[in-house]
């Protein structure tokens, strides 16, 4: 039989109930596959003995019949998430020897559905990045390379780290979240299915925050299947988080009949961009006509405010990180850098406790929040952000979903565009208008470069109406038939 | 007429601002389910949210909101229906997420007013500009170790409420009769306990002069001021000060000042290296808050009967004059216990019984009239026996300080030390008789026409019955004997 690492979670799940494997032996496989995976640097705390009493717990219950929707899946968990007694440190010296007393809501939701935890992912500091270059605990590499070069590359951010333990068979699935791109941009990367929900789906409550207003958990996995699973043991109205939405949660699954017949599909004008790569342009050309032939009809449609997008953008998630970011002061927990003066402890503290990429936008959102800036900015922007939703609106009165590249770009090397950030900024460009407007979207792997890297298409959709995204990209996923596997498998050598 | 102060360049107006922080009455935090209790151990009281650990999200109060709302009603303010939480950024050790969530722009509560009751008994009305929600910050403890601060986030994240008023108040006095109406407002809604000295209760007063007619002067604002009488010698220096600063040819600079109590003078504060810029902007954690007028309305008709009121049925069913009645409403308490006392018995009587006595007593007791030793219905029973004639109003005093000491009923004290009254004249002719031969000489210049020794004959005669005769039936006997 295959590989124990190379099922997916409906696969595992049905061998599981089938008695074929054991959770011993699936969470056995994988932390021997985290250990392989270390040179790629995709963990920063392994759990391995909570995974193994975890899937000793799954034993149980599926010996007595009582199996829960994720029974003894070992997933990987963005360091994001504060984890009850695992160290977490959203990639930032500034949470030295930080241990939550508590569980994020939506850890929390996947432990007692029945989930494994492997151990905590890397991730561009406090989740403001697109390479997963900027973690304190170093750089993570995609085990994705050129064809016929070994230059090590870029997983993609902020959700890098689970990125490339889930391409590189470390975990069955994992956990990202995306601000602006921070689960879909890392997908597309590595090759594997990333998707953001609706902002409020997931709760935000144990999550360490970057821009409150956009920040949304969402799954990692290596099928929309899996995805679909996943989201649904994620989600949930939660009255801790005010911004978590009422909403019952429905069955994602079972969305995915592969019938799109008749189903108008929005294809945005707006997002032919200057020098985007011909072959991205080829690829999302093929998926028009793959959804095409499954009964879709395409649509062209215009988001006219797309273009301001990434501006508004880095000037409201700064905005908020620069207030979200303030309690980090060397007070209560984490890192202390002492000083003369309370002040003098702060500069310390920040200073040192912060990586450059953190500064740079927390200083930008404190000038764009200050007197006298904040009407030409704050505000301007946050009405820049009502037109993108509104233009998103417009548009799904005639569609029911949209489809767009993830990135303009496949993974790039290590090092690259680190001293600009512009360029990196514009890895986002077609991810960031989904987080402003608060849709779901998600990345699905839908071929290859011409040096064999993988690319992703996107799909979008209404808010709370993440059946229909599914649906859409699980017939992208089926005509695509995407089975490439990276250069890098955890345990072949 | 507008008070004025005299300067040496003649008469300056002064104008006041007053901002009152009020702490709310609630179990729980304005944003988490931690404790809200006066005096715990320090950090006792303090959940992830209110030290803001990684990832924790507030999540509002209704009990606050209410209380908010109901204070806002008892002020005669417009109730917002929309209001936003803003965030209020600043770093300082005792305000861990280094922001307070507060209302900048769109408070709960926006305009409404109070009416001030001045010493002469006249009333004046003064605005509310608005009233906002807001959290506390936690406490920095400078003097427990020679060189580091310590901090106790007890009060991090309790509910206040922010009441600033107009311009509108003109002197000292006027600023402590504002103060003391709204806490006695406060009180009657249970929304604040008022209570100064504890600081659930924190005013920041702005003032400036000006002449009478020119435009607004430049104002000083000063900062946390604990107690009315302070508030008020603030004001009053704070206004000599600028008067004097500006007629010595200097300018007023727009500053913030504290009130050194034990000096009796404001000073500058010590200046800051960096102004502050709050940068608000709406908390992205917190959806616009959205209340029903139904909700509001469903508030307004269970609010109490509120000082202004009680005040006027005070003066029109018990035919109290306006000081009496304004001195009986300005706590509920006391209205409620002249009320039980009041019902069915002569009101003025009454009044001055809870005025007068009452209040004495406790006042030498030192304790609060909800914690009385004599309570309302045992006074009442008092007043009873001094009606049906069983004591006199002076036996009444006696038996009076007795339920105060020793909270017995008014009944068992005359019982016990046998005070009831005597009003048999037969009881009292044999006293009367030997008070009289005792003292014949004095009787004989009585009836010389010495008529002032008559109070004379009623001390004798009270004494030898150890007070117990009814004044009236003894002056009768006497008038009687005496003539004859």
């Amino acid at each position: 039989m295959t590989a124990l690492t190379e099922l997916t979670i409906a696969e595992a799940r049905d061998a599981l109930r089938a008695k074929k494997i054991s959770a011993r032996e699936l969470t056995e496989a994988y932390i021997a596959a985290v250990e392989a995976a270390r040179p790629l640097n995709a963990y920063v705390t392994a759990t391995p003995e909570r995974a193994l009493e975890m899937a000793r717990a799954s034993d149980a219950r599926l010996a007595k019949g009582e199996a829960l929707p994720l029974e003894g899946m070992p997933l990987a968990i963005k360091d994001l998430f504060c984890t009850d007694g695992v160290p977490t440190s959203a990639g930032s010296r500034i949470l030295d020897g930080f241990k939550p007393p508590y569980e994020s809501t939506v850890t929390g939701n996947l432990w007692r559905a029945g989930a494994v935890m492997l151990g905590k992912t890397n991730m561009d500091e406090f989740a403001m990045g697109s390479s997963t270059t900027t973690s304190a605990l170093g750089v993570t590499e995609n085990p994705w390379r050129r064809r016929g070069d070994n230059c090590p590359l870029v997983p993609g951010g902020s959700s890098g780290g689970s990125g490339a333990a889930v391409a590189a068979r470390a975990a069955i699935a994992g956990t990202g979240t995306d601000t602006g791109g921070s689960i879909r941009q890392p997908a597309s990367f590595c090759g594997i299915v990333g998707m953001k929900p609706t902002y409020g789906r997931c709760s935000r409550w144990g999550i360490v925050a970057f821009a409150s207003s956009l920040d949304q958990a969402g799954p990692m996995t290596r099928s929309v299947r899996d995805a679909a699973i996943l989201l649904k043991a994620m989600a949930g109205h939660d009255p801790r988080d005010s911004t978590s939405a009422p909403n019952p949660v429905p069955d994602f699954e079972a969305a995915l009949t592969g019938d799109i017949r008749g189903m108008k599909i929005g294809v945005p004008e707006e997002y032919r961009i200057d020098g985007m790569p011909a072959e991205i342009e080829t690829l999302w050309q093929r998926g028009i006509e793959w959804l095409k032939a499954a009964g879709a009809v395409p649509v062209e449609i215009s988001l006219k405010m797309t273009k301001y997008a990434l501006p508004a953008y880095y000037i409201i998630a700064p905005a908020e990180a620069s207030s979200n970011l303030a309690r980090y002061d060397g007070v209560r927990f984490g890192l202390r850098v002492p000083g003369r003066t309370l002040d003098e402890m702060y500069e310390n503290t920040r200073g040192e406790g912060f990586g450059a990429e953190v500064r740079r936008r927390i200083l930008i959102g404190t000038y764009v929040l200050s007197a006298g800036y904040y009407d030409a900015y704050y505000l301007k922007a946050q009405r820049v952000r009502a037109r993108i939703a509104a233009d998103f609106a417009e548009a799904f009165q005639r569609c029911d979903a949209i489809l767009t590249p993830t990135a303009p770009s496949a993974a790039f090397p290590i090092g690259e565009k680190q001293d600009d950030p512009i360029a990196m900024y514009l890895n986002d460009v077609f991810t960031v208008p989904v987080n402003l407007a608060g849709l779901p979207g998600i990345s699905v792997p839908a071929g290859l470069s011409s040096d064999d890297l993988p690319l992703g298409l996107q799909v979008i959709g209404r808010a709370f109406d993440e059946e229909t995204m599914f649906r859409v990209a699980s017939v992208i996923e089926a005509a695509a038939a995407f089975k490439a596997r990276p250069p890098f498998v955890a345990g072949e050598a | 007429m507008v008070p004025l102060i005299e300067g040496a360049s003649g008469s300056w107006e002064v104008v006041i601002g007053l901002e009152v922080h009020a702490q709310v009455i609630s179990e729980a935090k304005l944003f988490s389910g931690a404790a809200t209790a006066f005096g715990a151990e320090p950090n006792t009281q303090v959940s992830l949210v209110d030290a803001a650990f990684p990832g924790m999200l507030p999540v509002i109060n209704r009990v606050c909101v209410e209380q908010a709302v109901k204070t806002g009603l008892g002020l005669a303010a417009e109730i917002n229906l929309v209001s936003v939480f803003d965030r209020k950024n600043y770093f300082y050790a005792d305000l861990p997420a280094g922001y307070q969530i507060s209302q900048y722009s769109r408070p709960i509560v926006g305009k409404g007013k109070i009416t001030l009751d001045l010493a002469d008994g006249s009333t004046r009305e003064v605005g509310i500009t608005r009233l906002h929600l807001e959290q506390d910050a936690g406490k920095s403890l400078h003097d427990q170790h020679p060189s580091l601060t310590y901090v106790d986030l007890n009060r991090a994240g309790v509910a206040l409420m922010e009441i600033v008023s107009e311009p509108d108040l003109r002197s000292a006095e006027e600023a402590g009769a504002y103060l003391r109406k709204m806490r006695s407002i406060l009180r009657y809604l249970g929304t604040c306990d008022g209570n100064m000295e504890e600081g659930s209760m924190r005013c920041d007063c702005n003032v400036s002069v000006r002449k009478p007619g020119a435009p607004l002067g430049t104002r000083c604002e000063i900062k946390n001021v604990n107690s009315v009488r302070f508030v008020m010698q603030a004001i009053e220096h704070e206004a000599r000060r600028q008067i004097e600063l500006i007629e010595d040819a200097g300018t007023v600079e727009q500053e913030t000042r504290l009130f050194d109590a034990a000096r009796g003078v404001t000073r500058p504060m010590r200046s800051k290296e960096h102004a502050h810029d709050y940068r608000y902007f709406p908390d992205p954690d917190l959806l616009p808050l959205r209340l029903s007028l139904e909700w509001v309305e469903e508030l307004r008709r269970h609010l109490p009967e509120l000082p202004d009121a009680k005040k006027a049925r005070f003066m029109a069913a018990y035919k109290l004059s306006a000081n009496d009645a304004g001195v009986l409403v300005s706590e509920r308490a006391s209205a409620d216990y002249f009320e039980a006392v009041a019902t069915g018995r002569d009101p003025k009587l009454a009044a001055n019984w809870v005025m007068v006595e009452l209040f004495g007593a406790l006042n030498r007791l030192g304790r609060r009239i909800e914690d009385s030793p004599v309570a309302a219905t045992a006074l009442a029973e008092l007043l009873d026996l001094m009606r049906d004639g069983t004591i006199s109003g002076r036996m009444a005093k006696e038996v009076f300080a007795a339920m105060i000491d020793t909270g017995k009923r008014a009944a068992a004290i005359v019982e016990e030390q046998g005070l009831r009254q005597v009003t048999d004249k037969g009881a009292m002719e044999q006293a009367v008789a030997e008070v009289l031969a005792a003292h014949a000489d004095k009787v004989a210049e009585f009836r010389a026409g010495k008529e002032k020794l008559f109070g004379f004959f009623v001390g004798q005669v009270m004494k030898a019955m150890q007070g117990k005769a009814n004044p009236a039936v003894l002056n009768a006997l006497l008038h009687e004997k005496l003539s004859s």
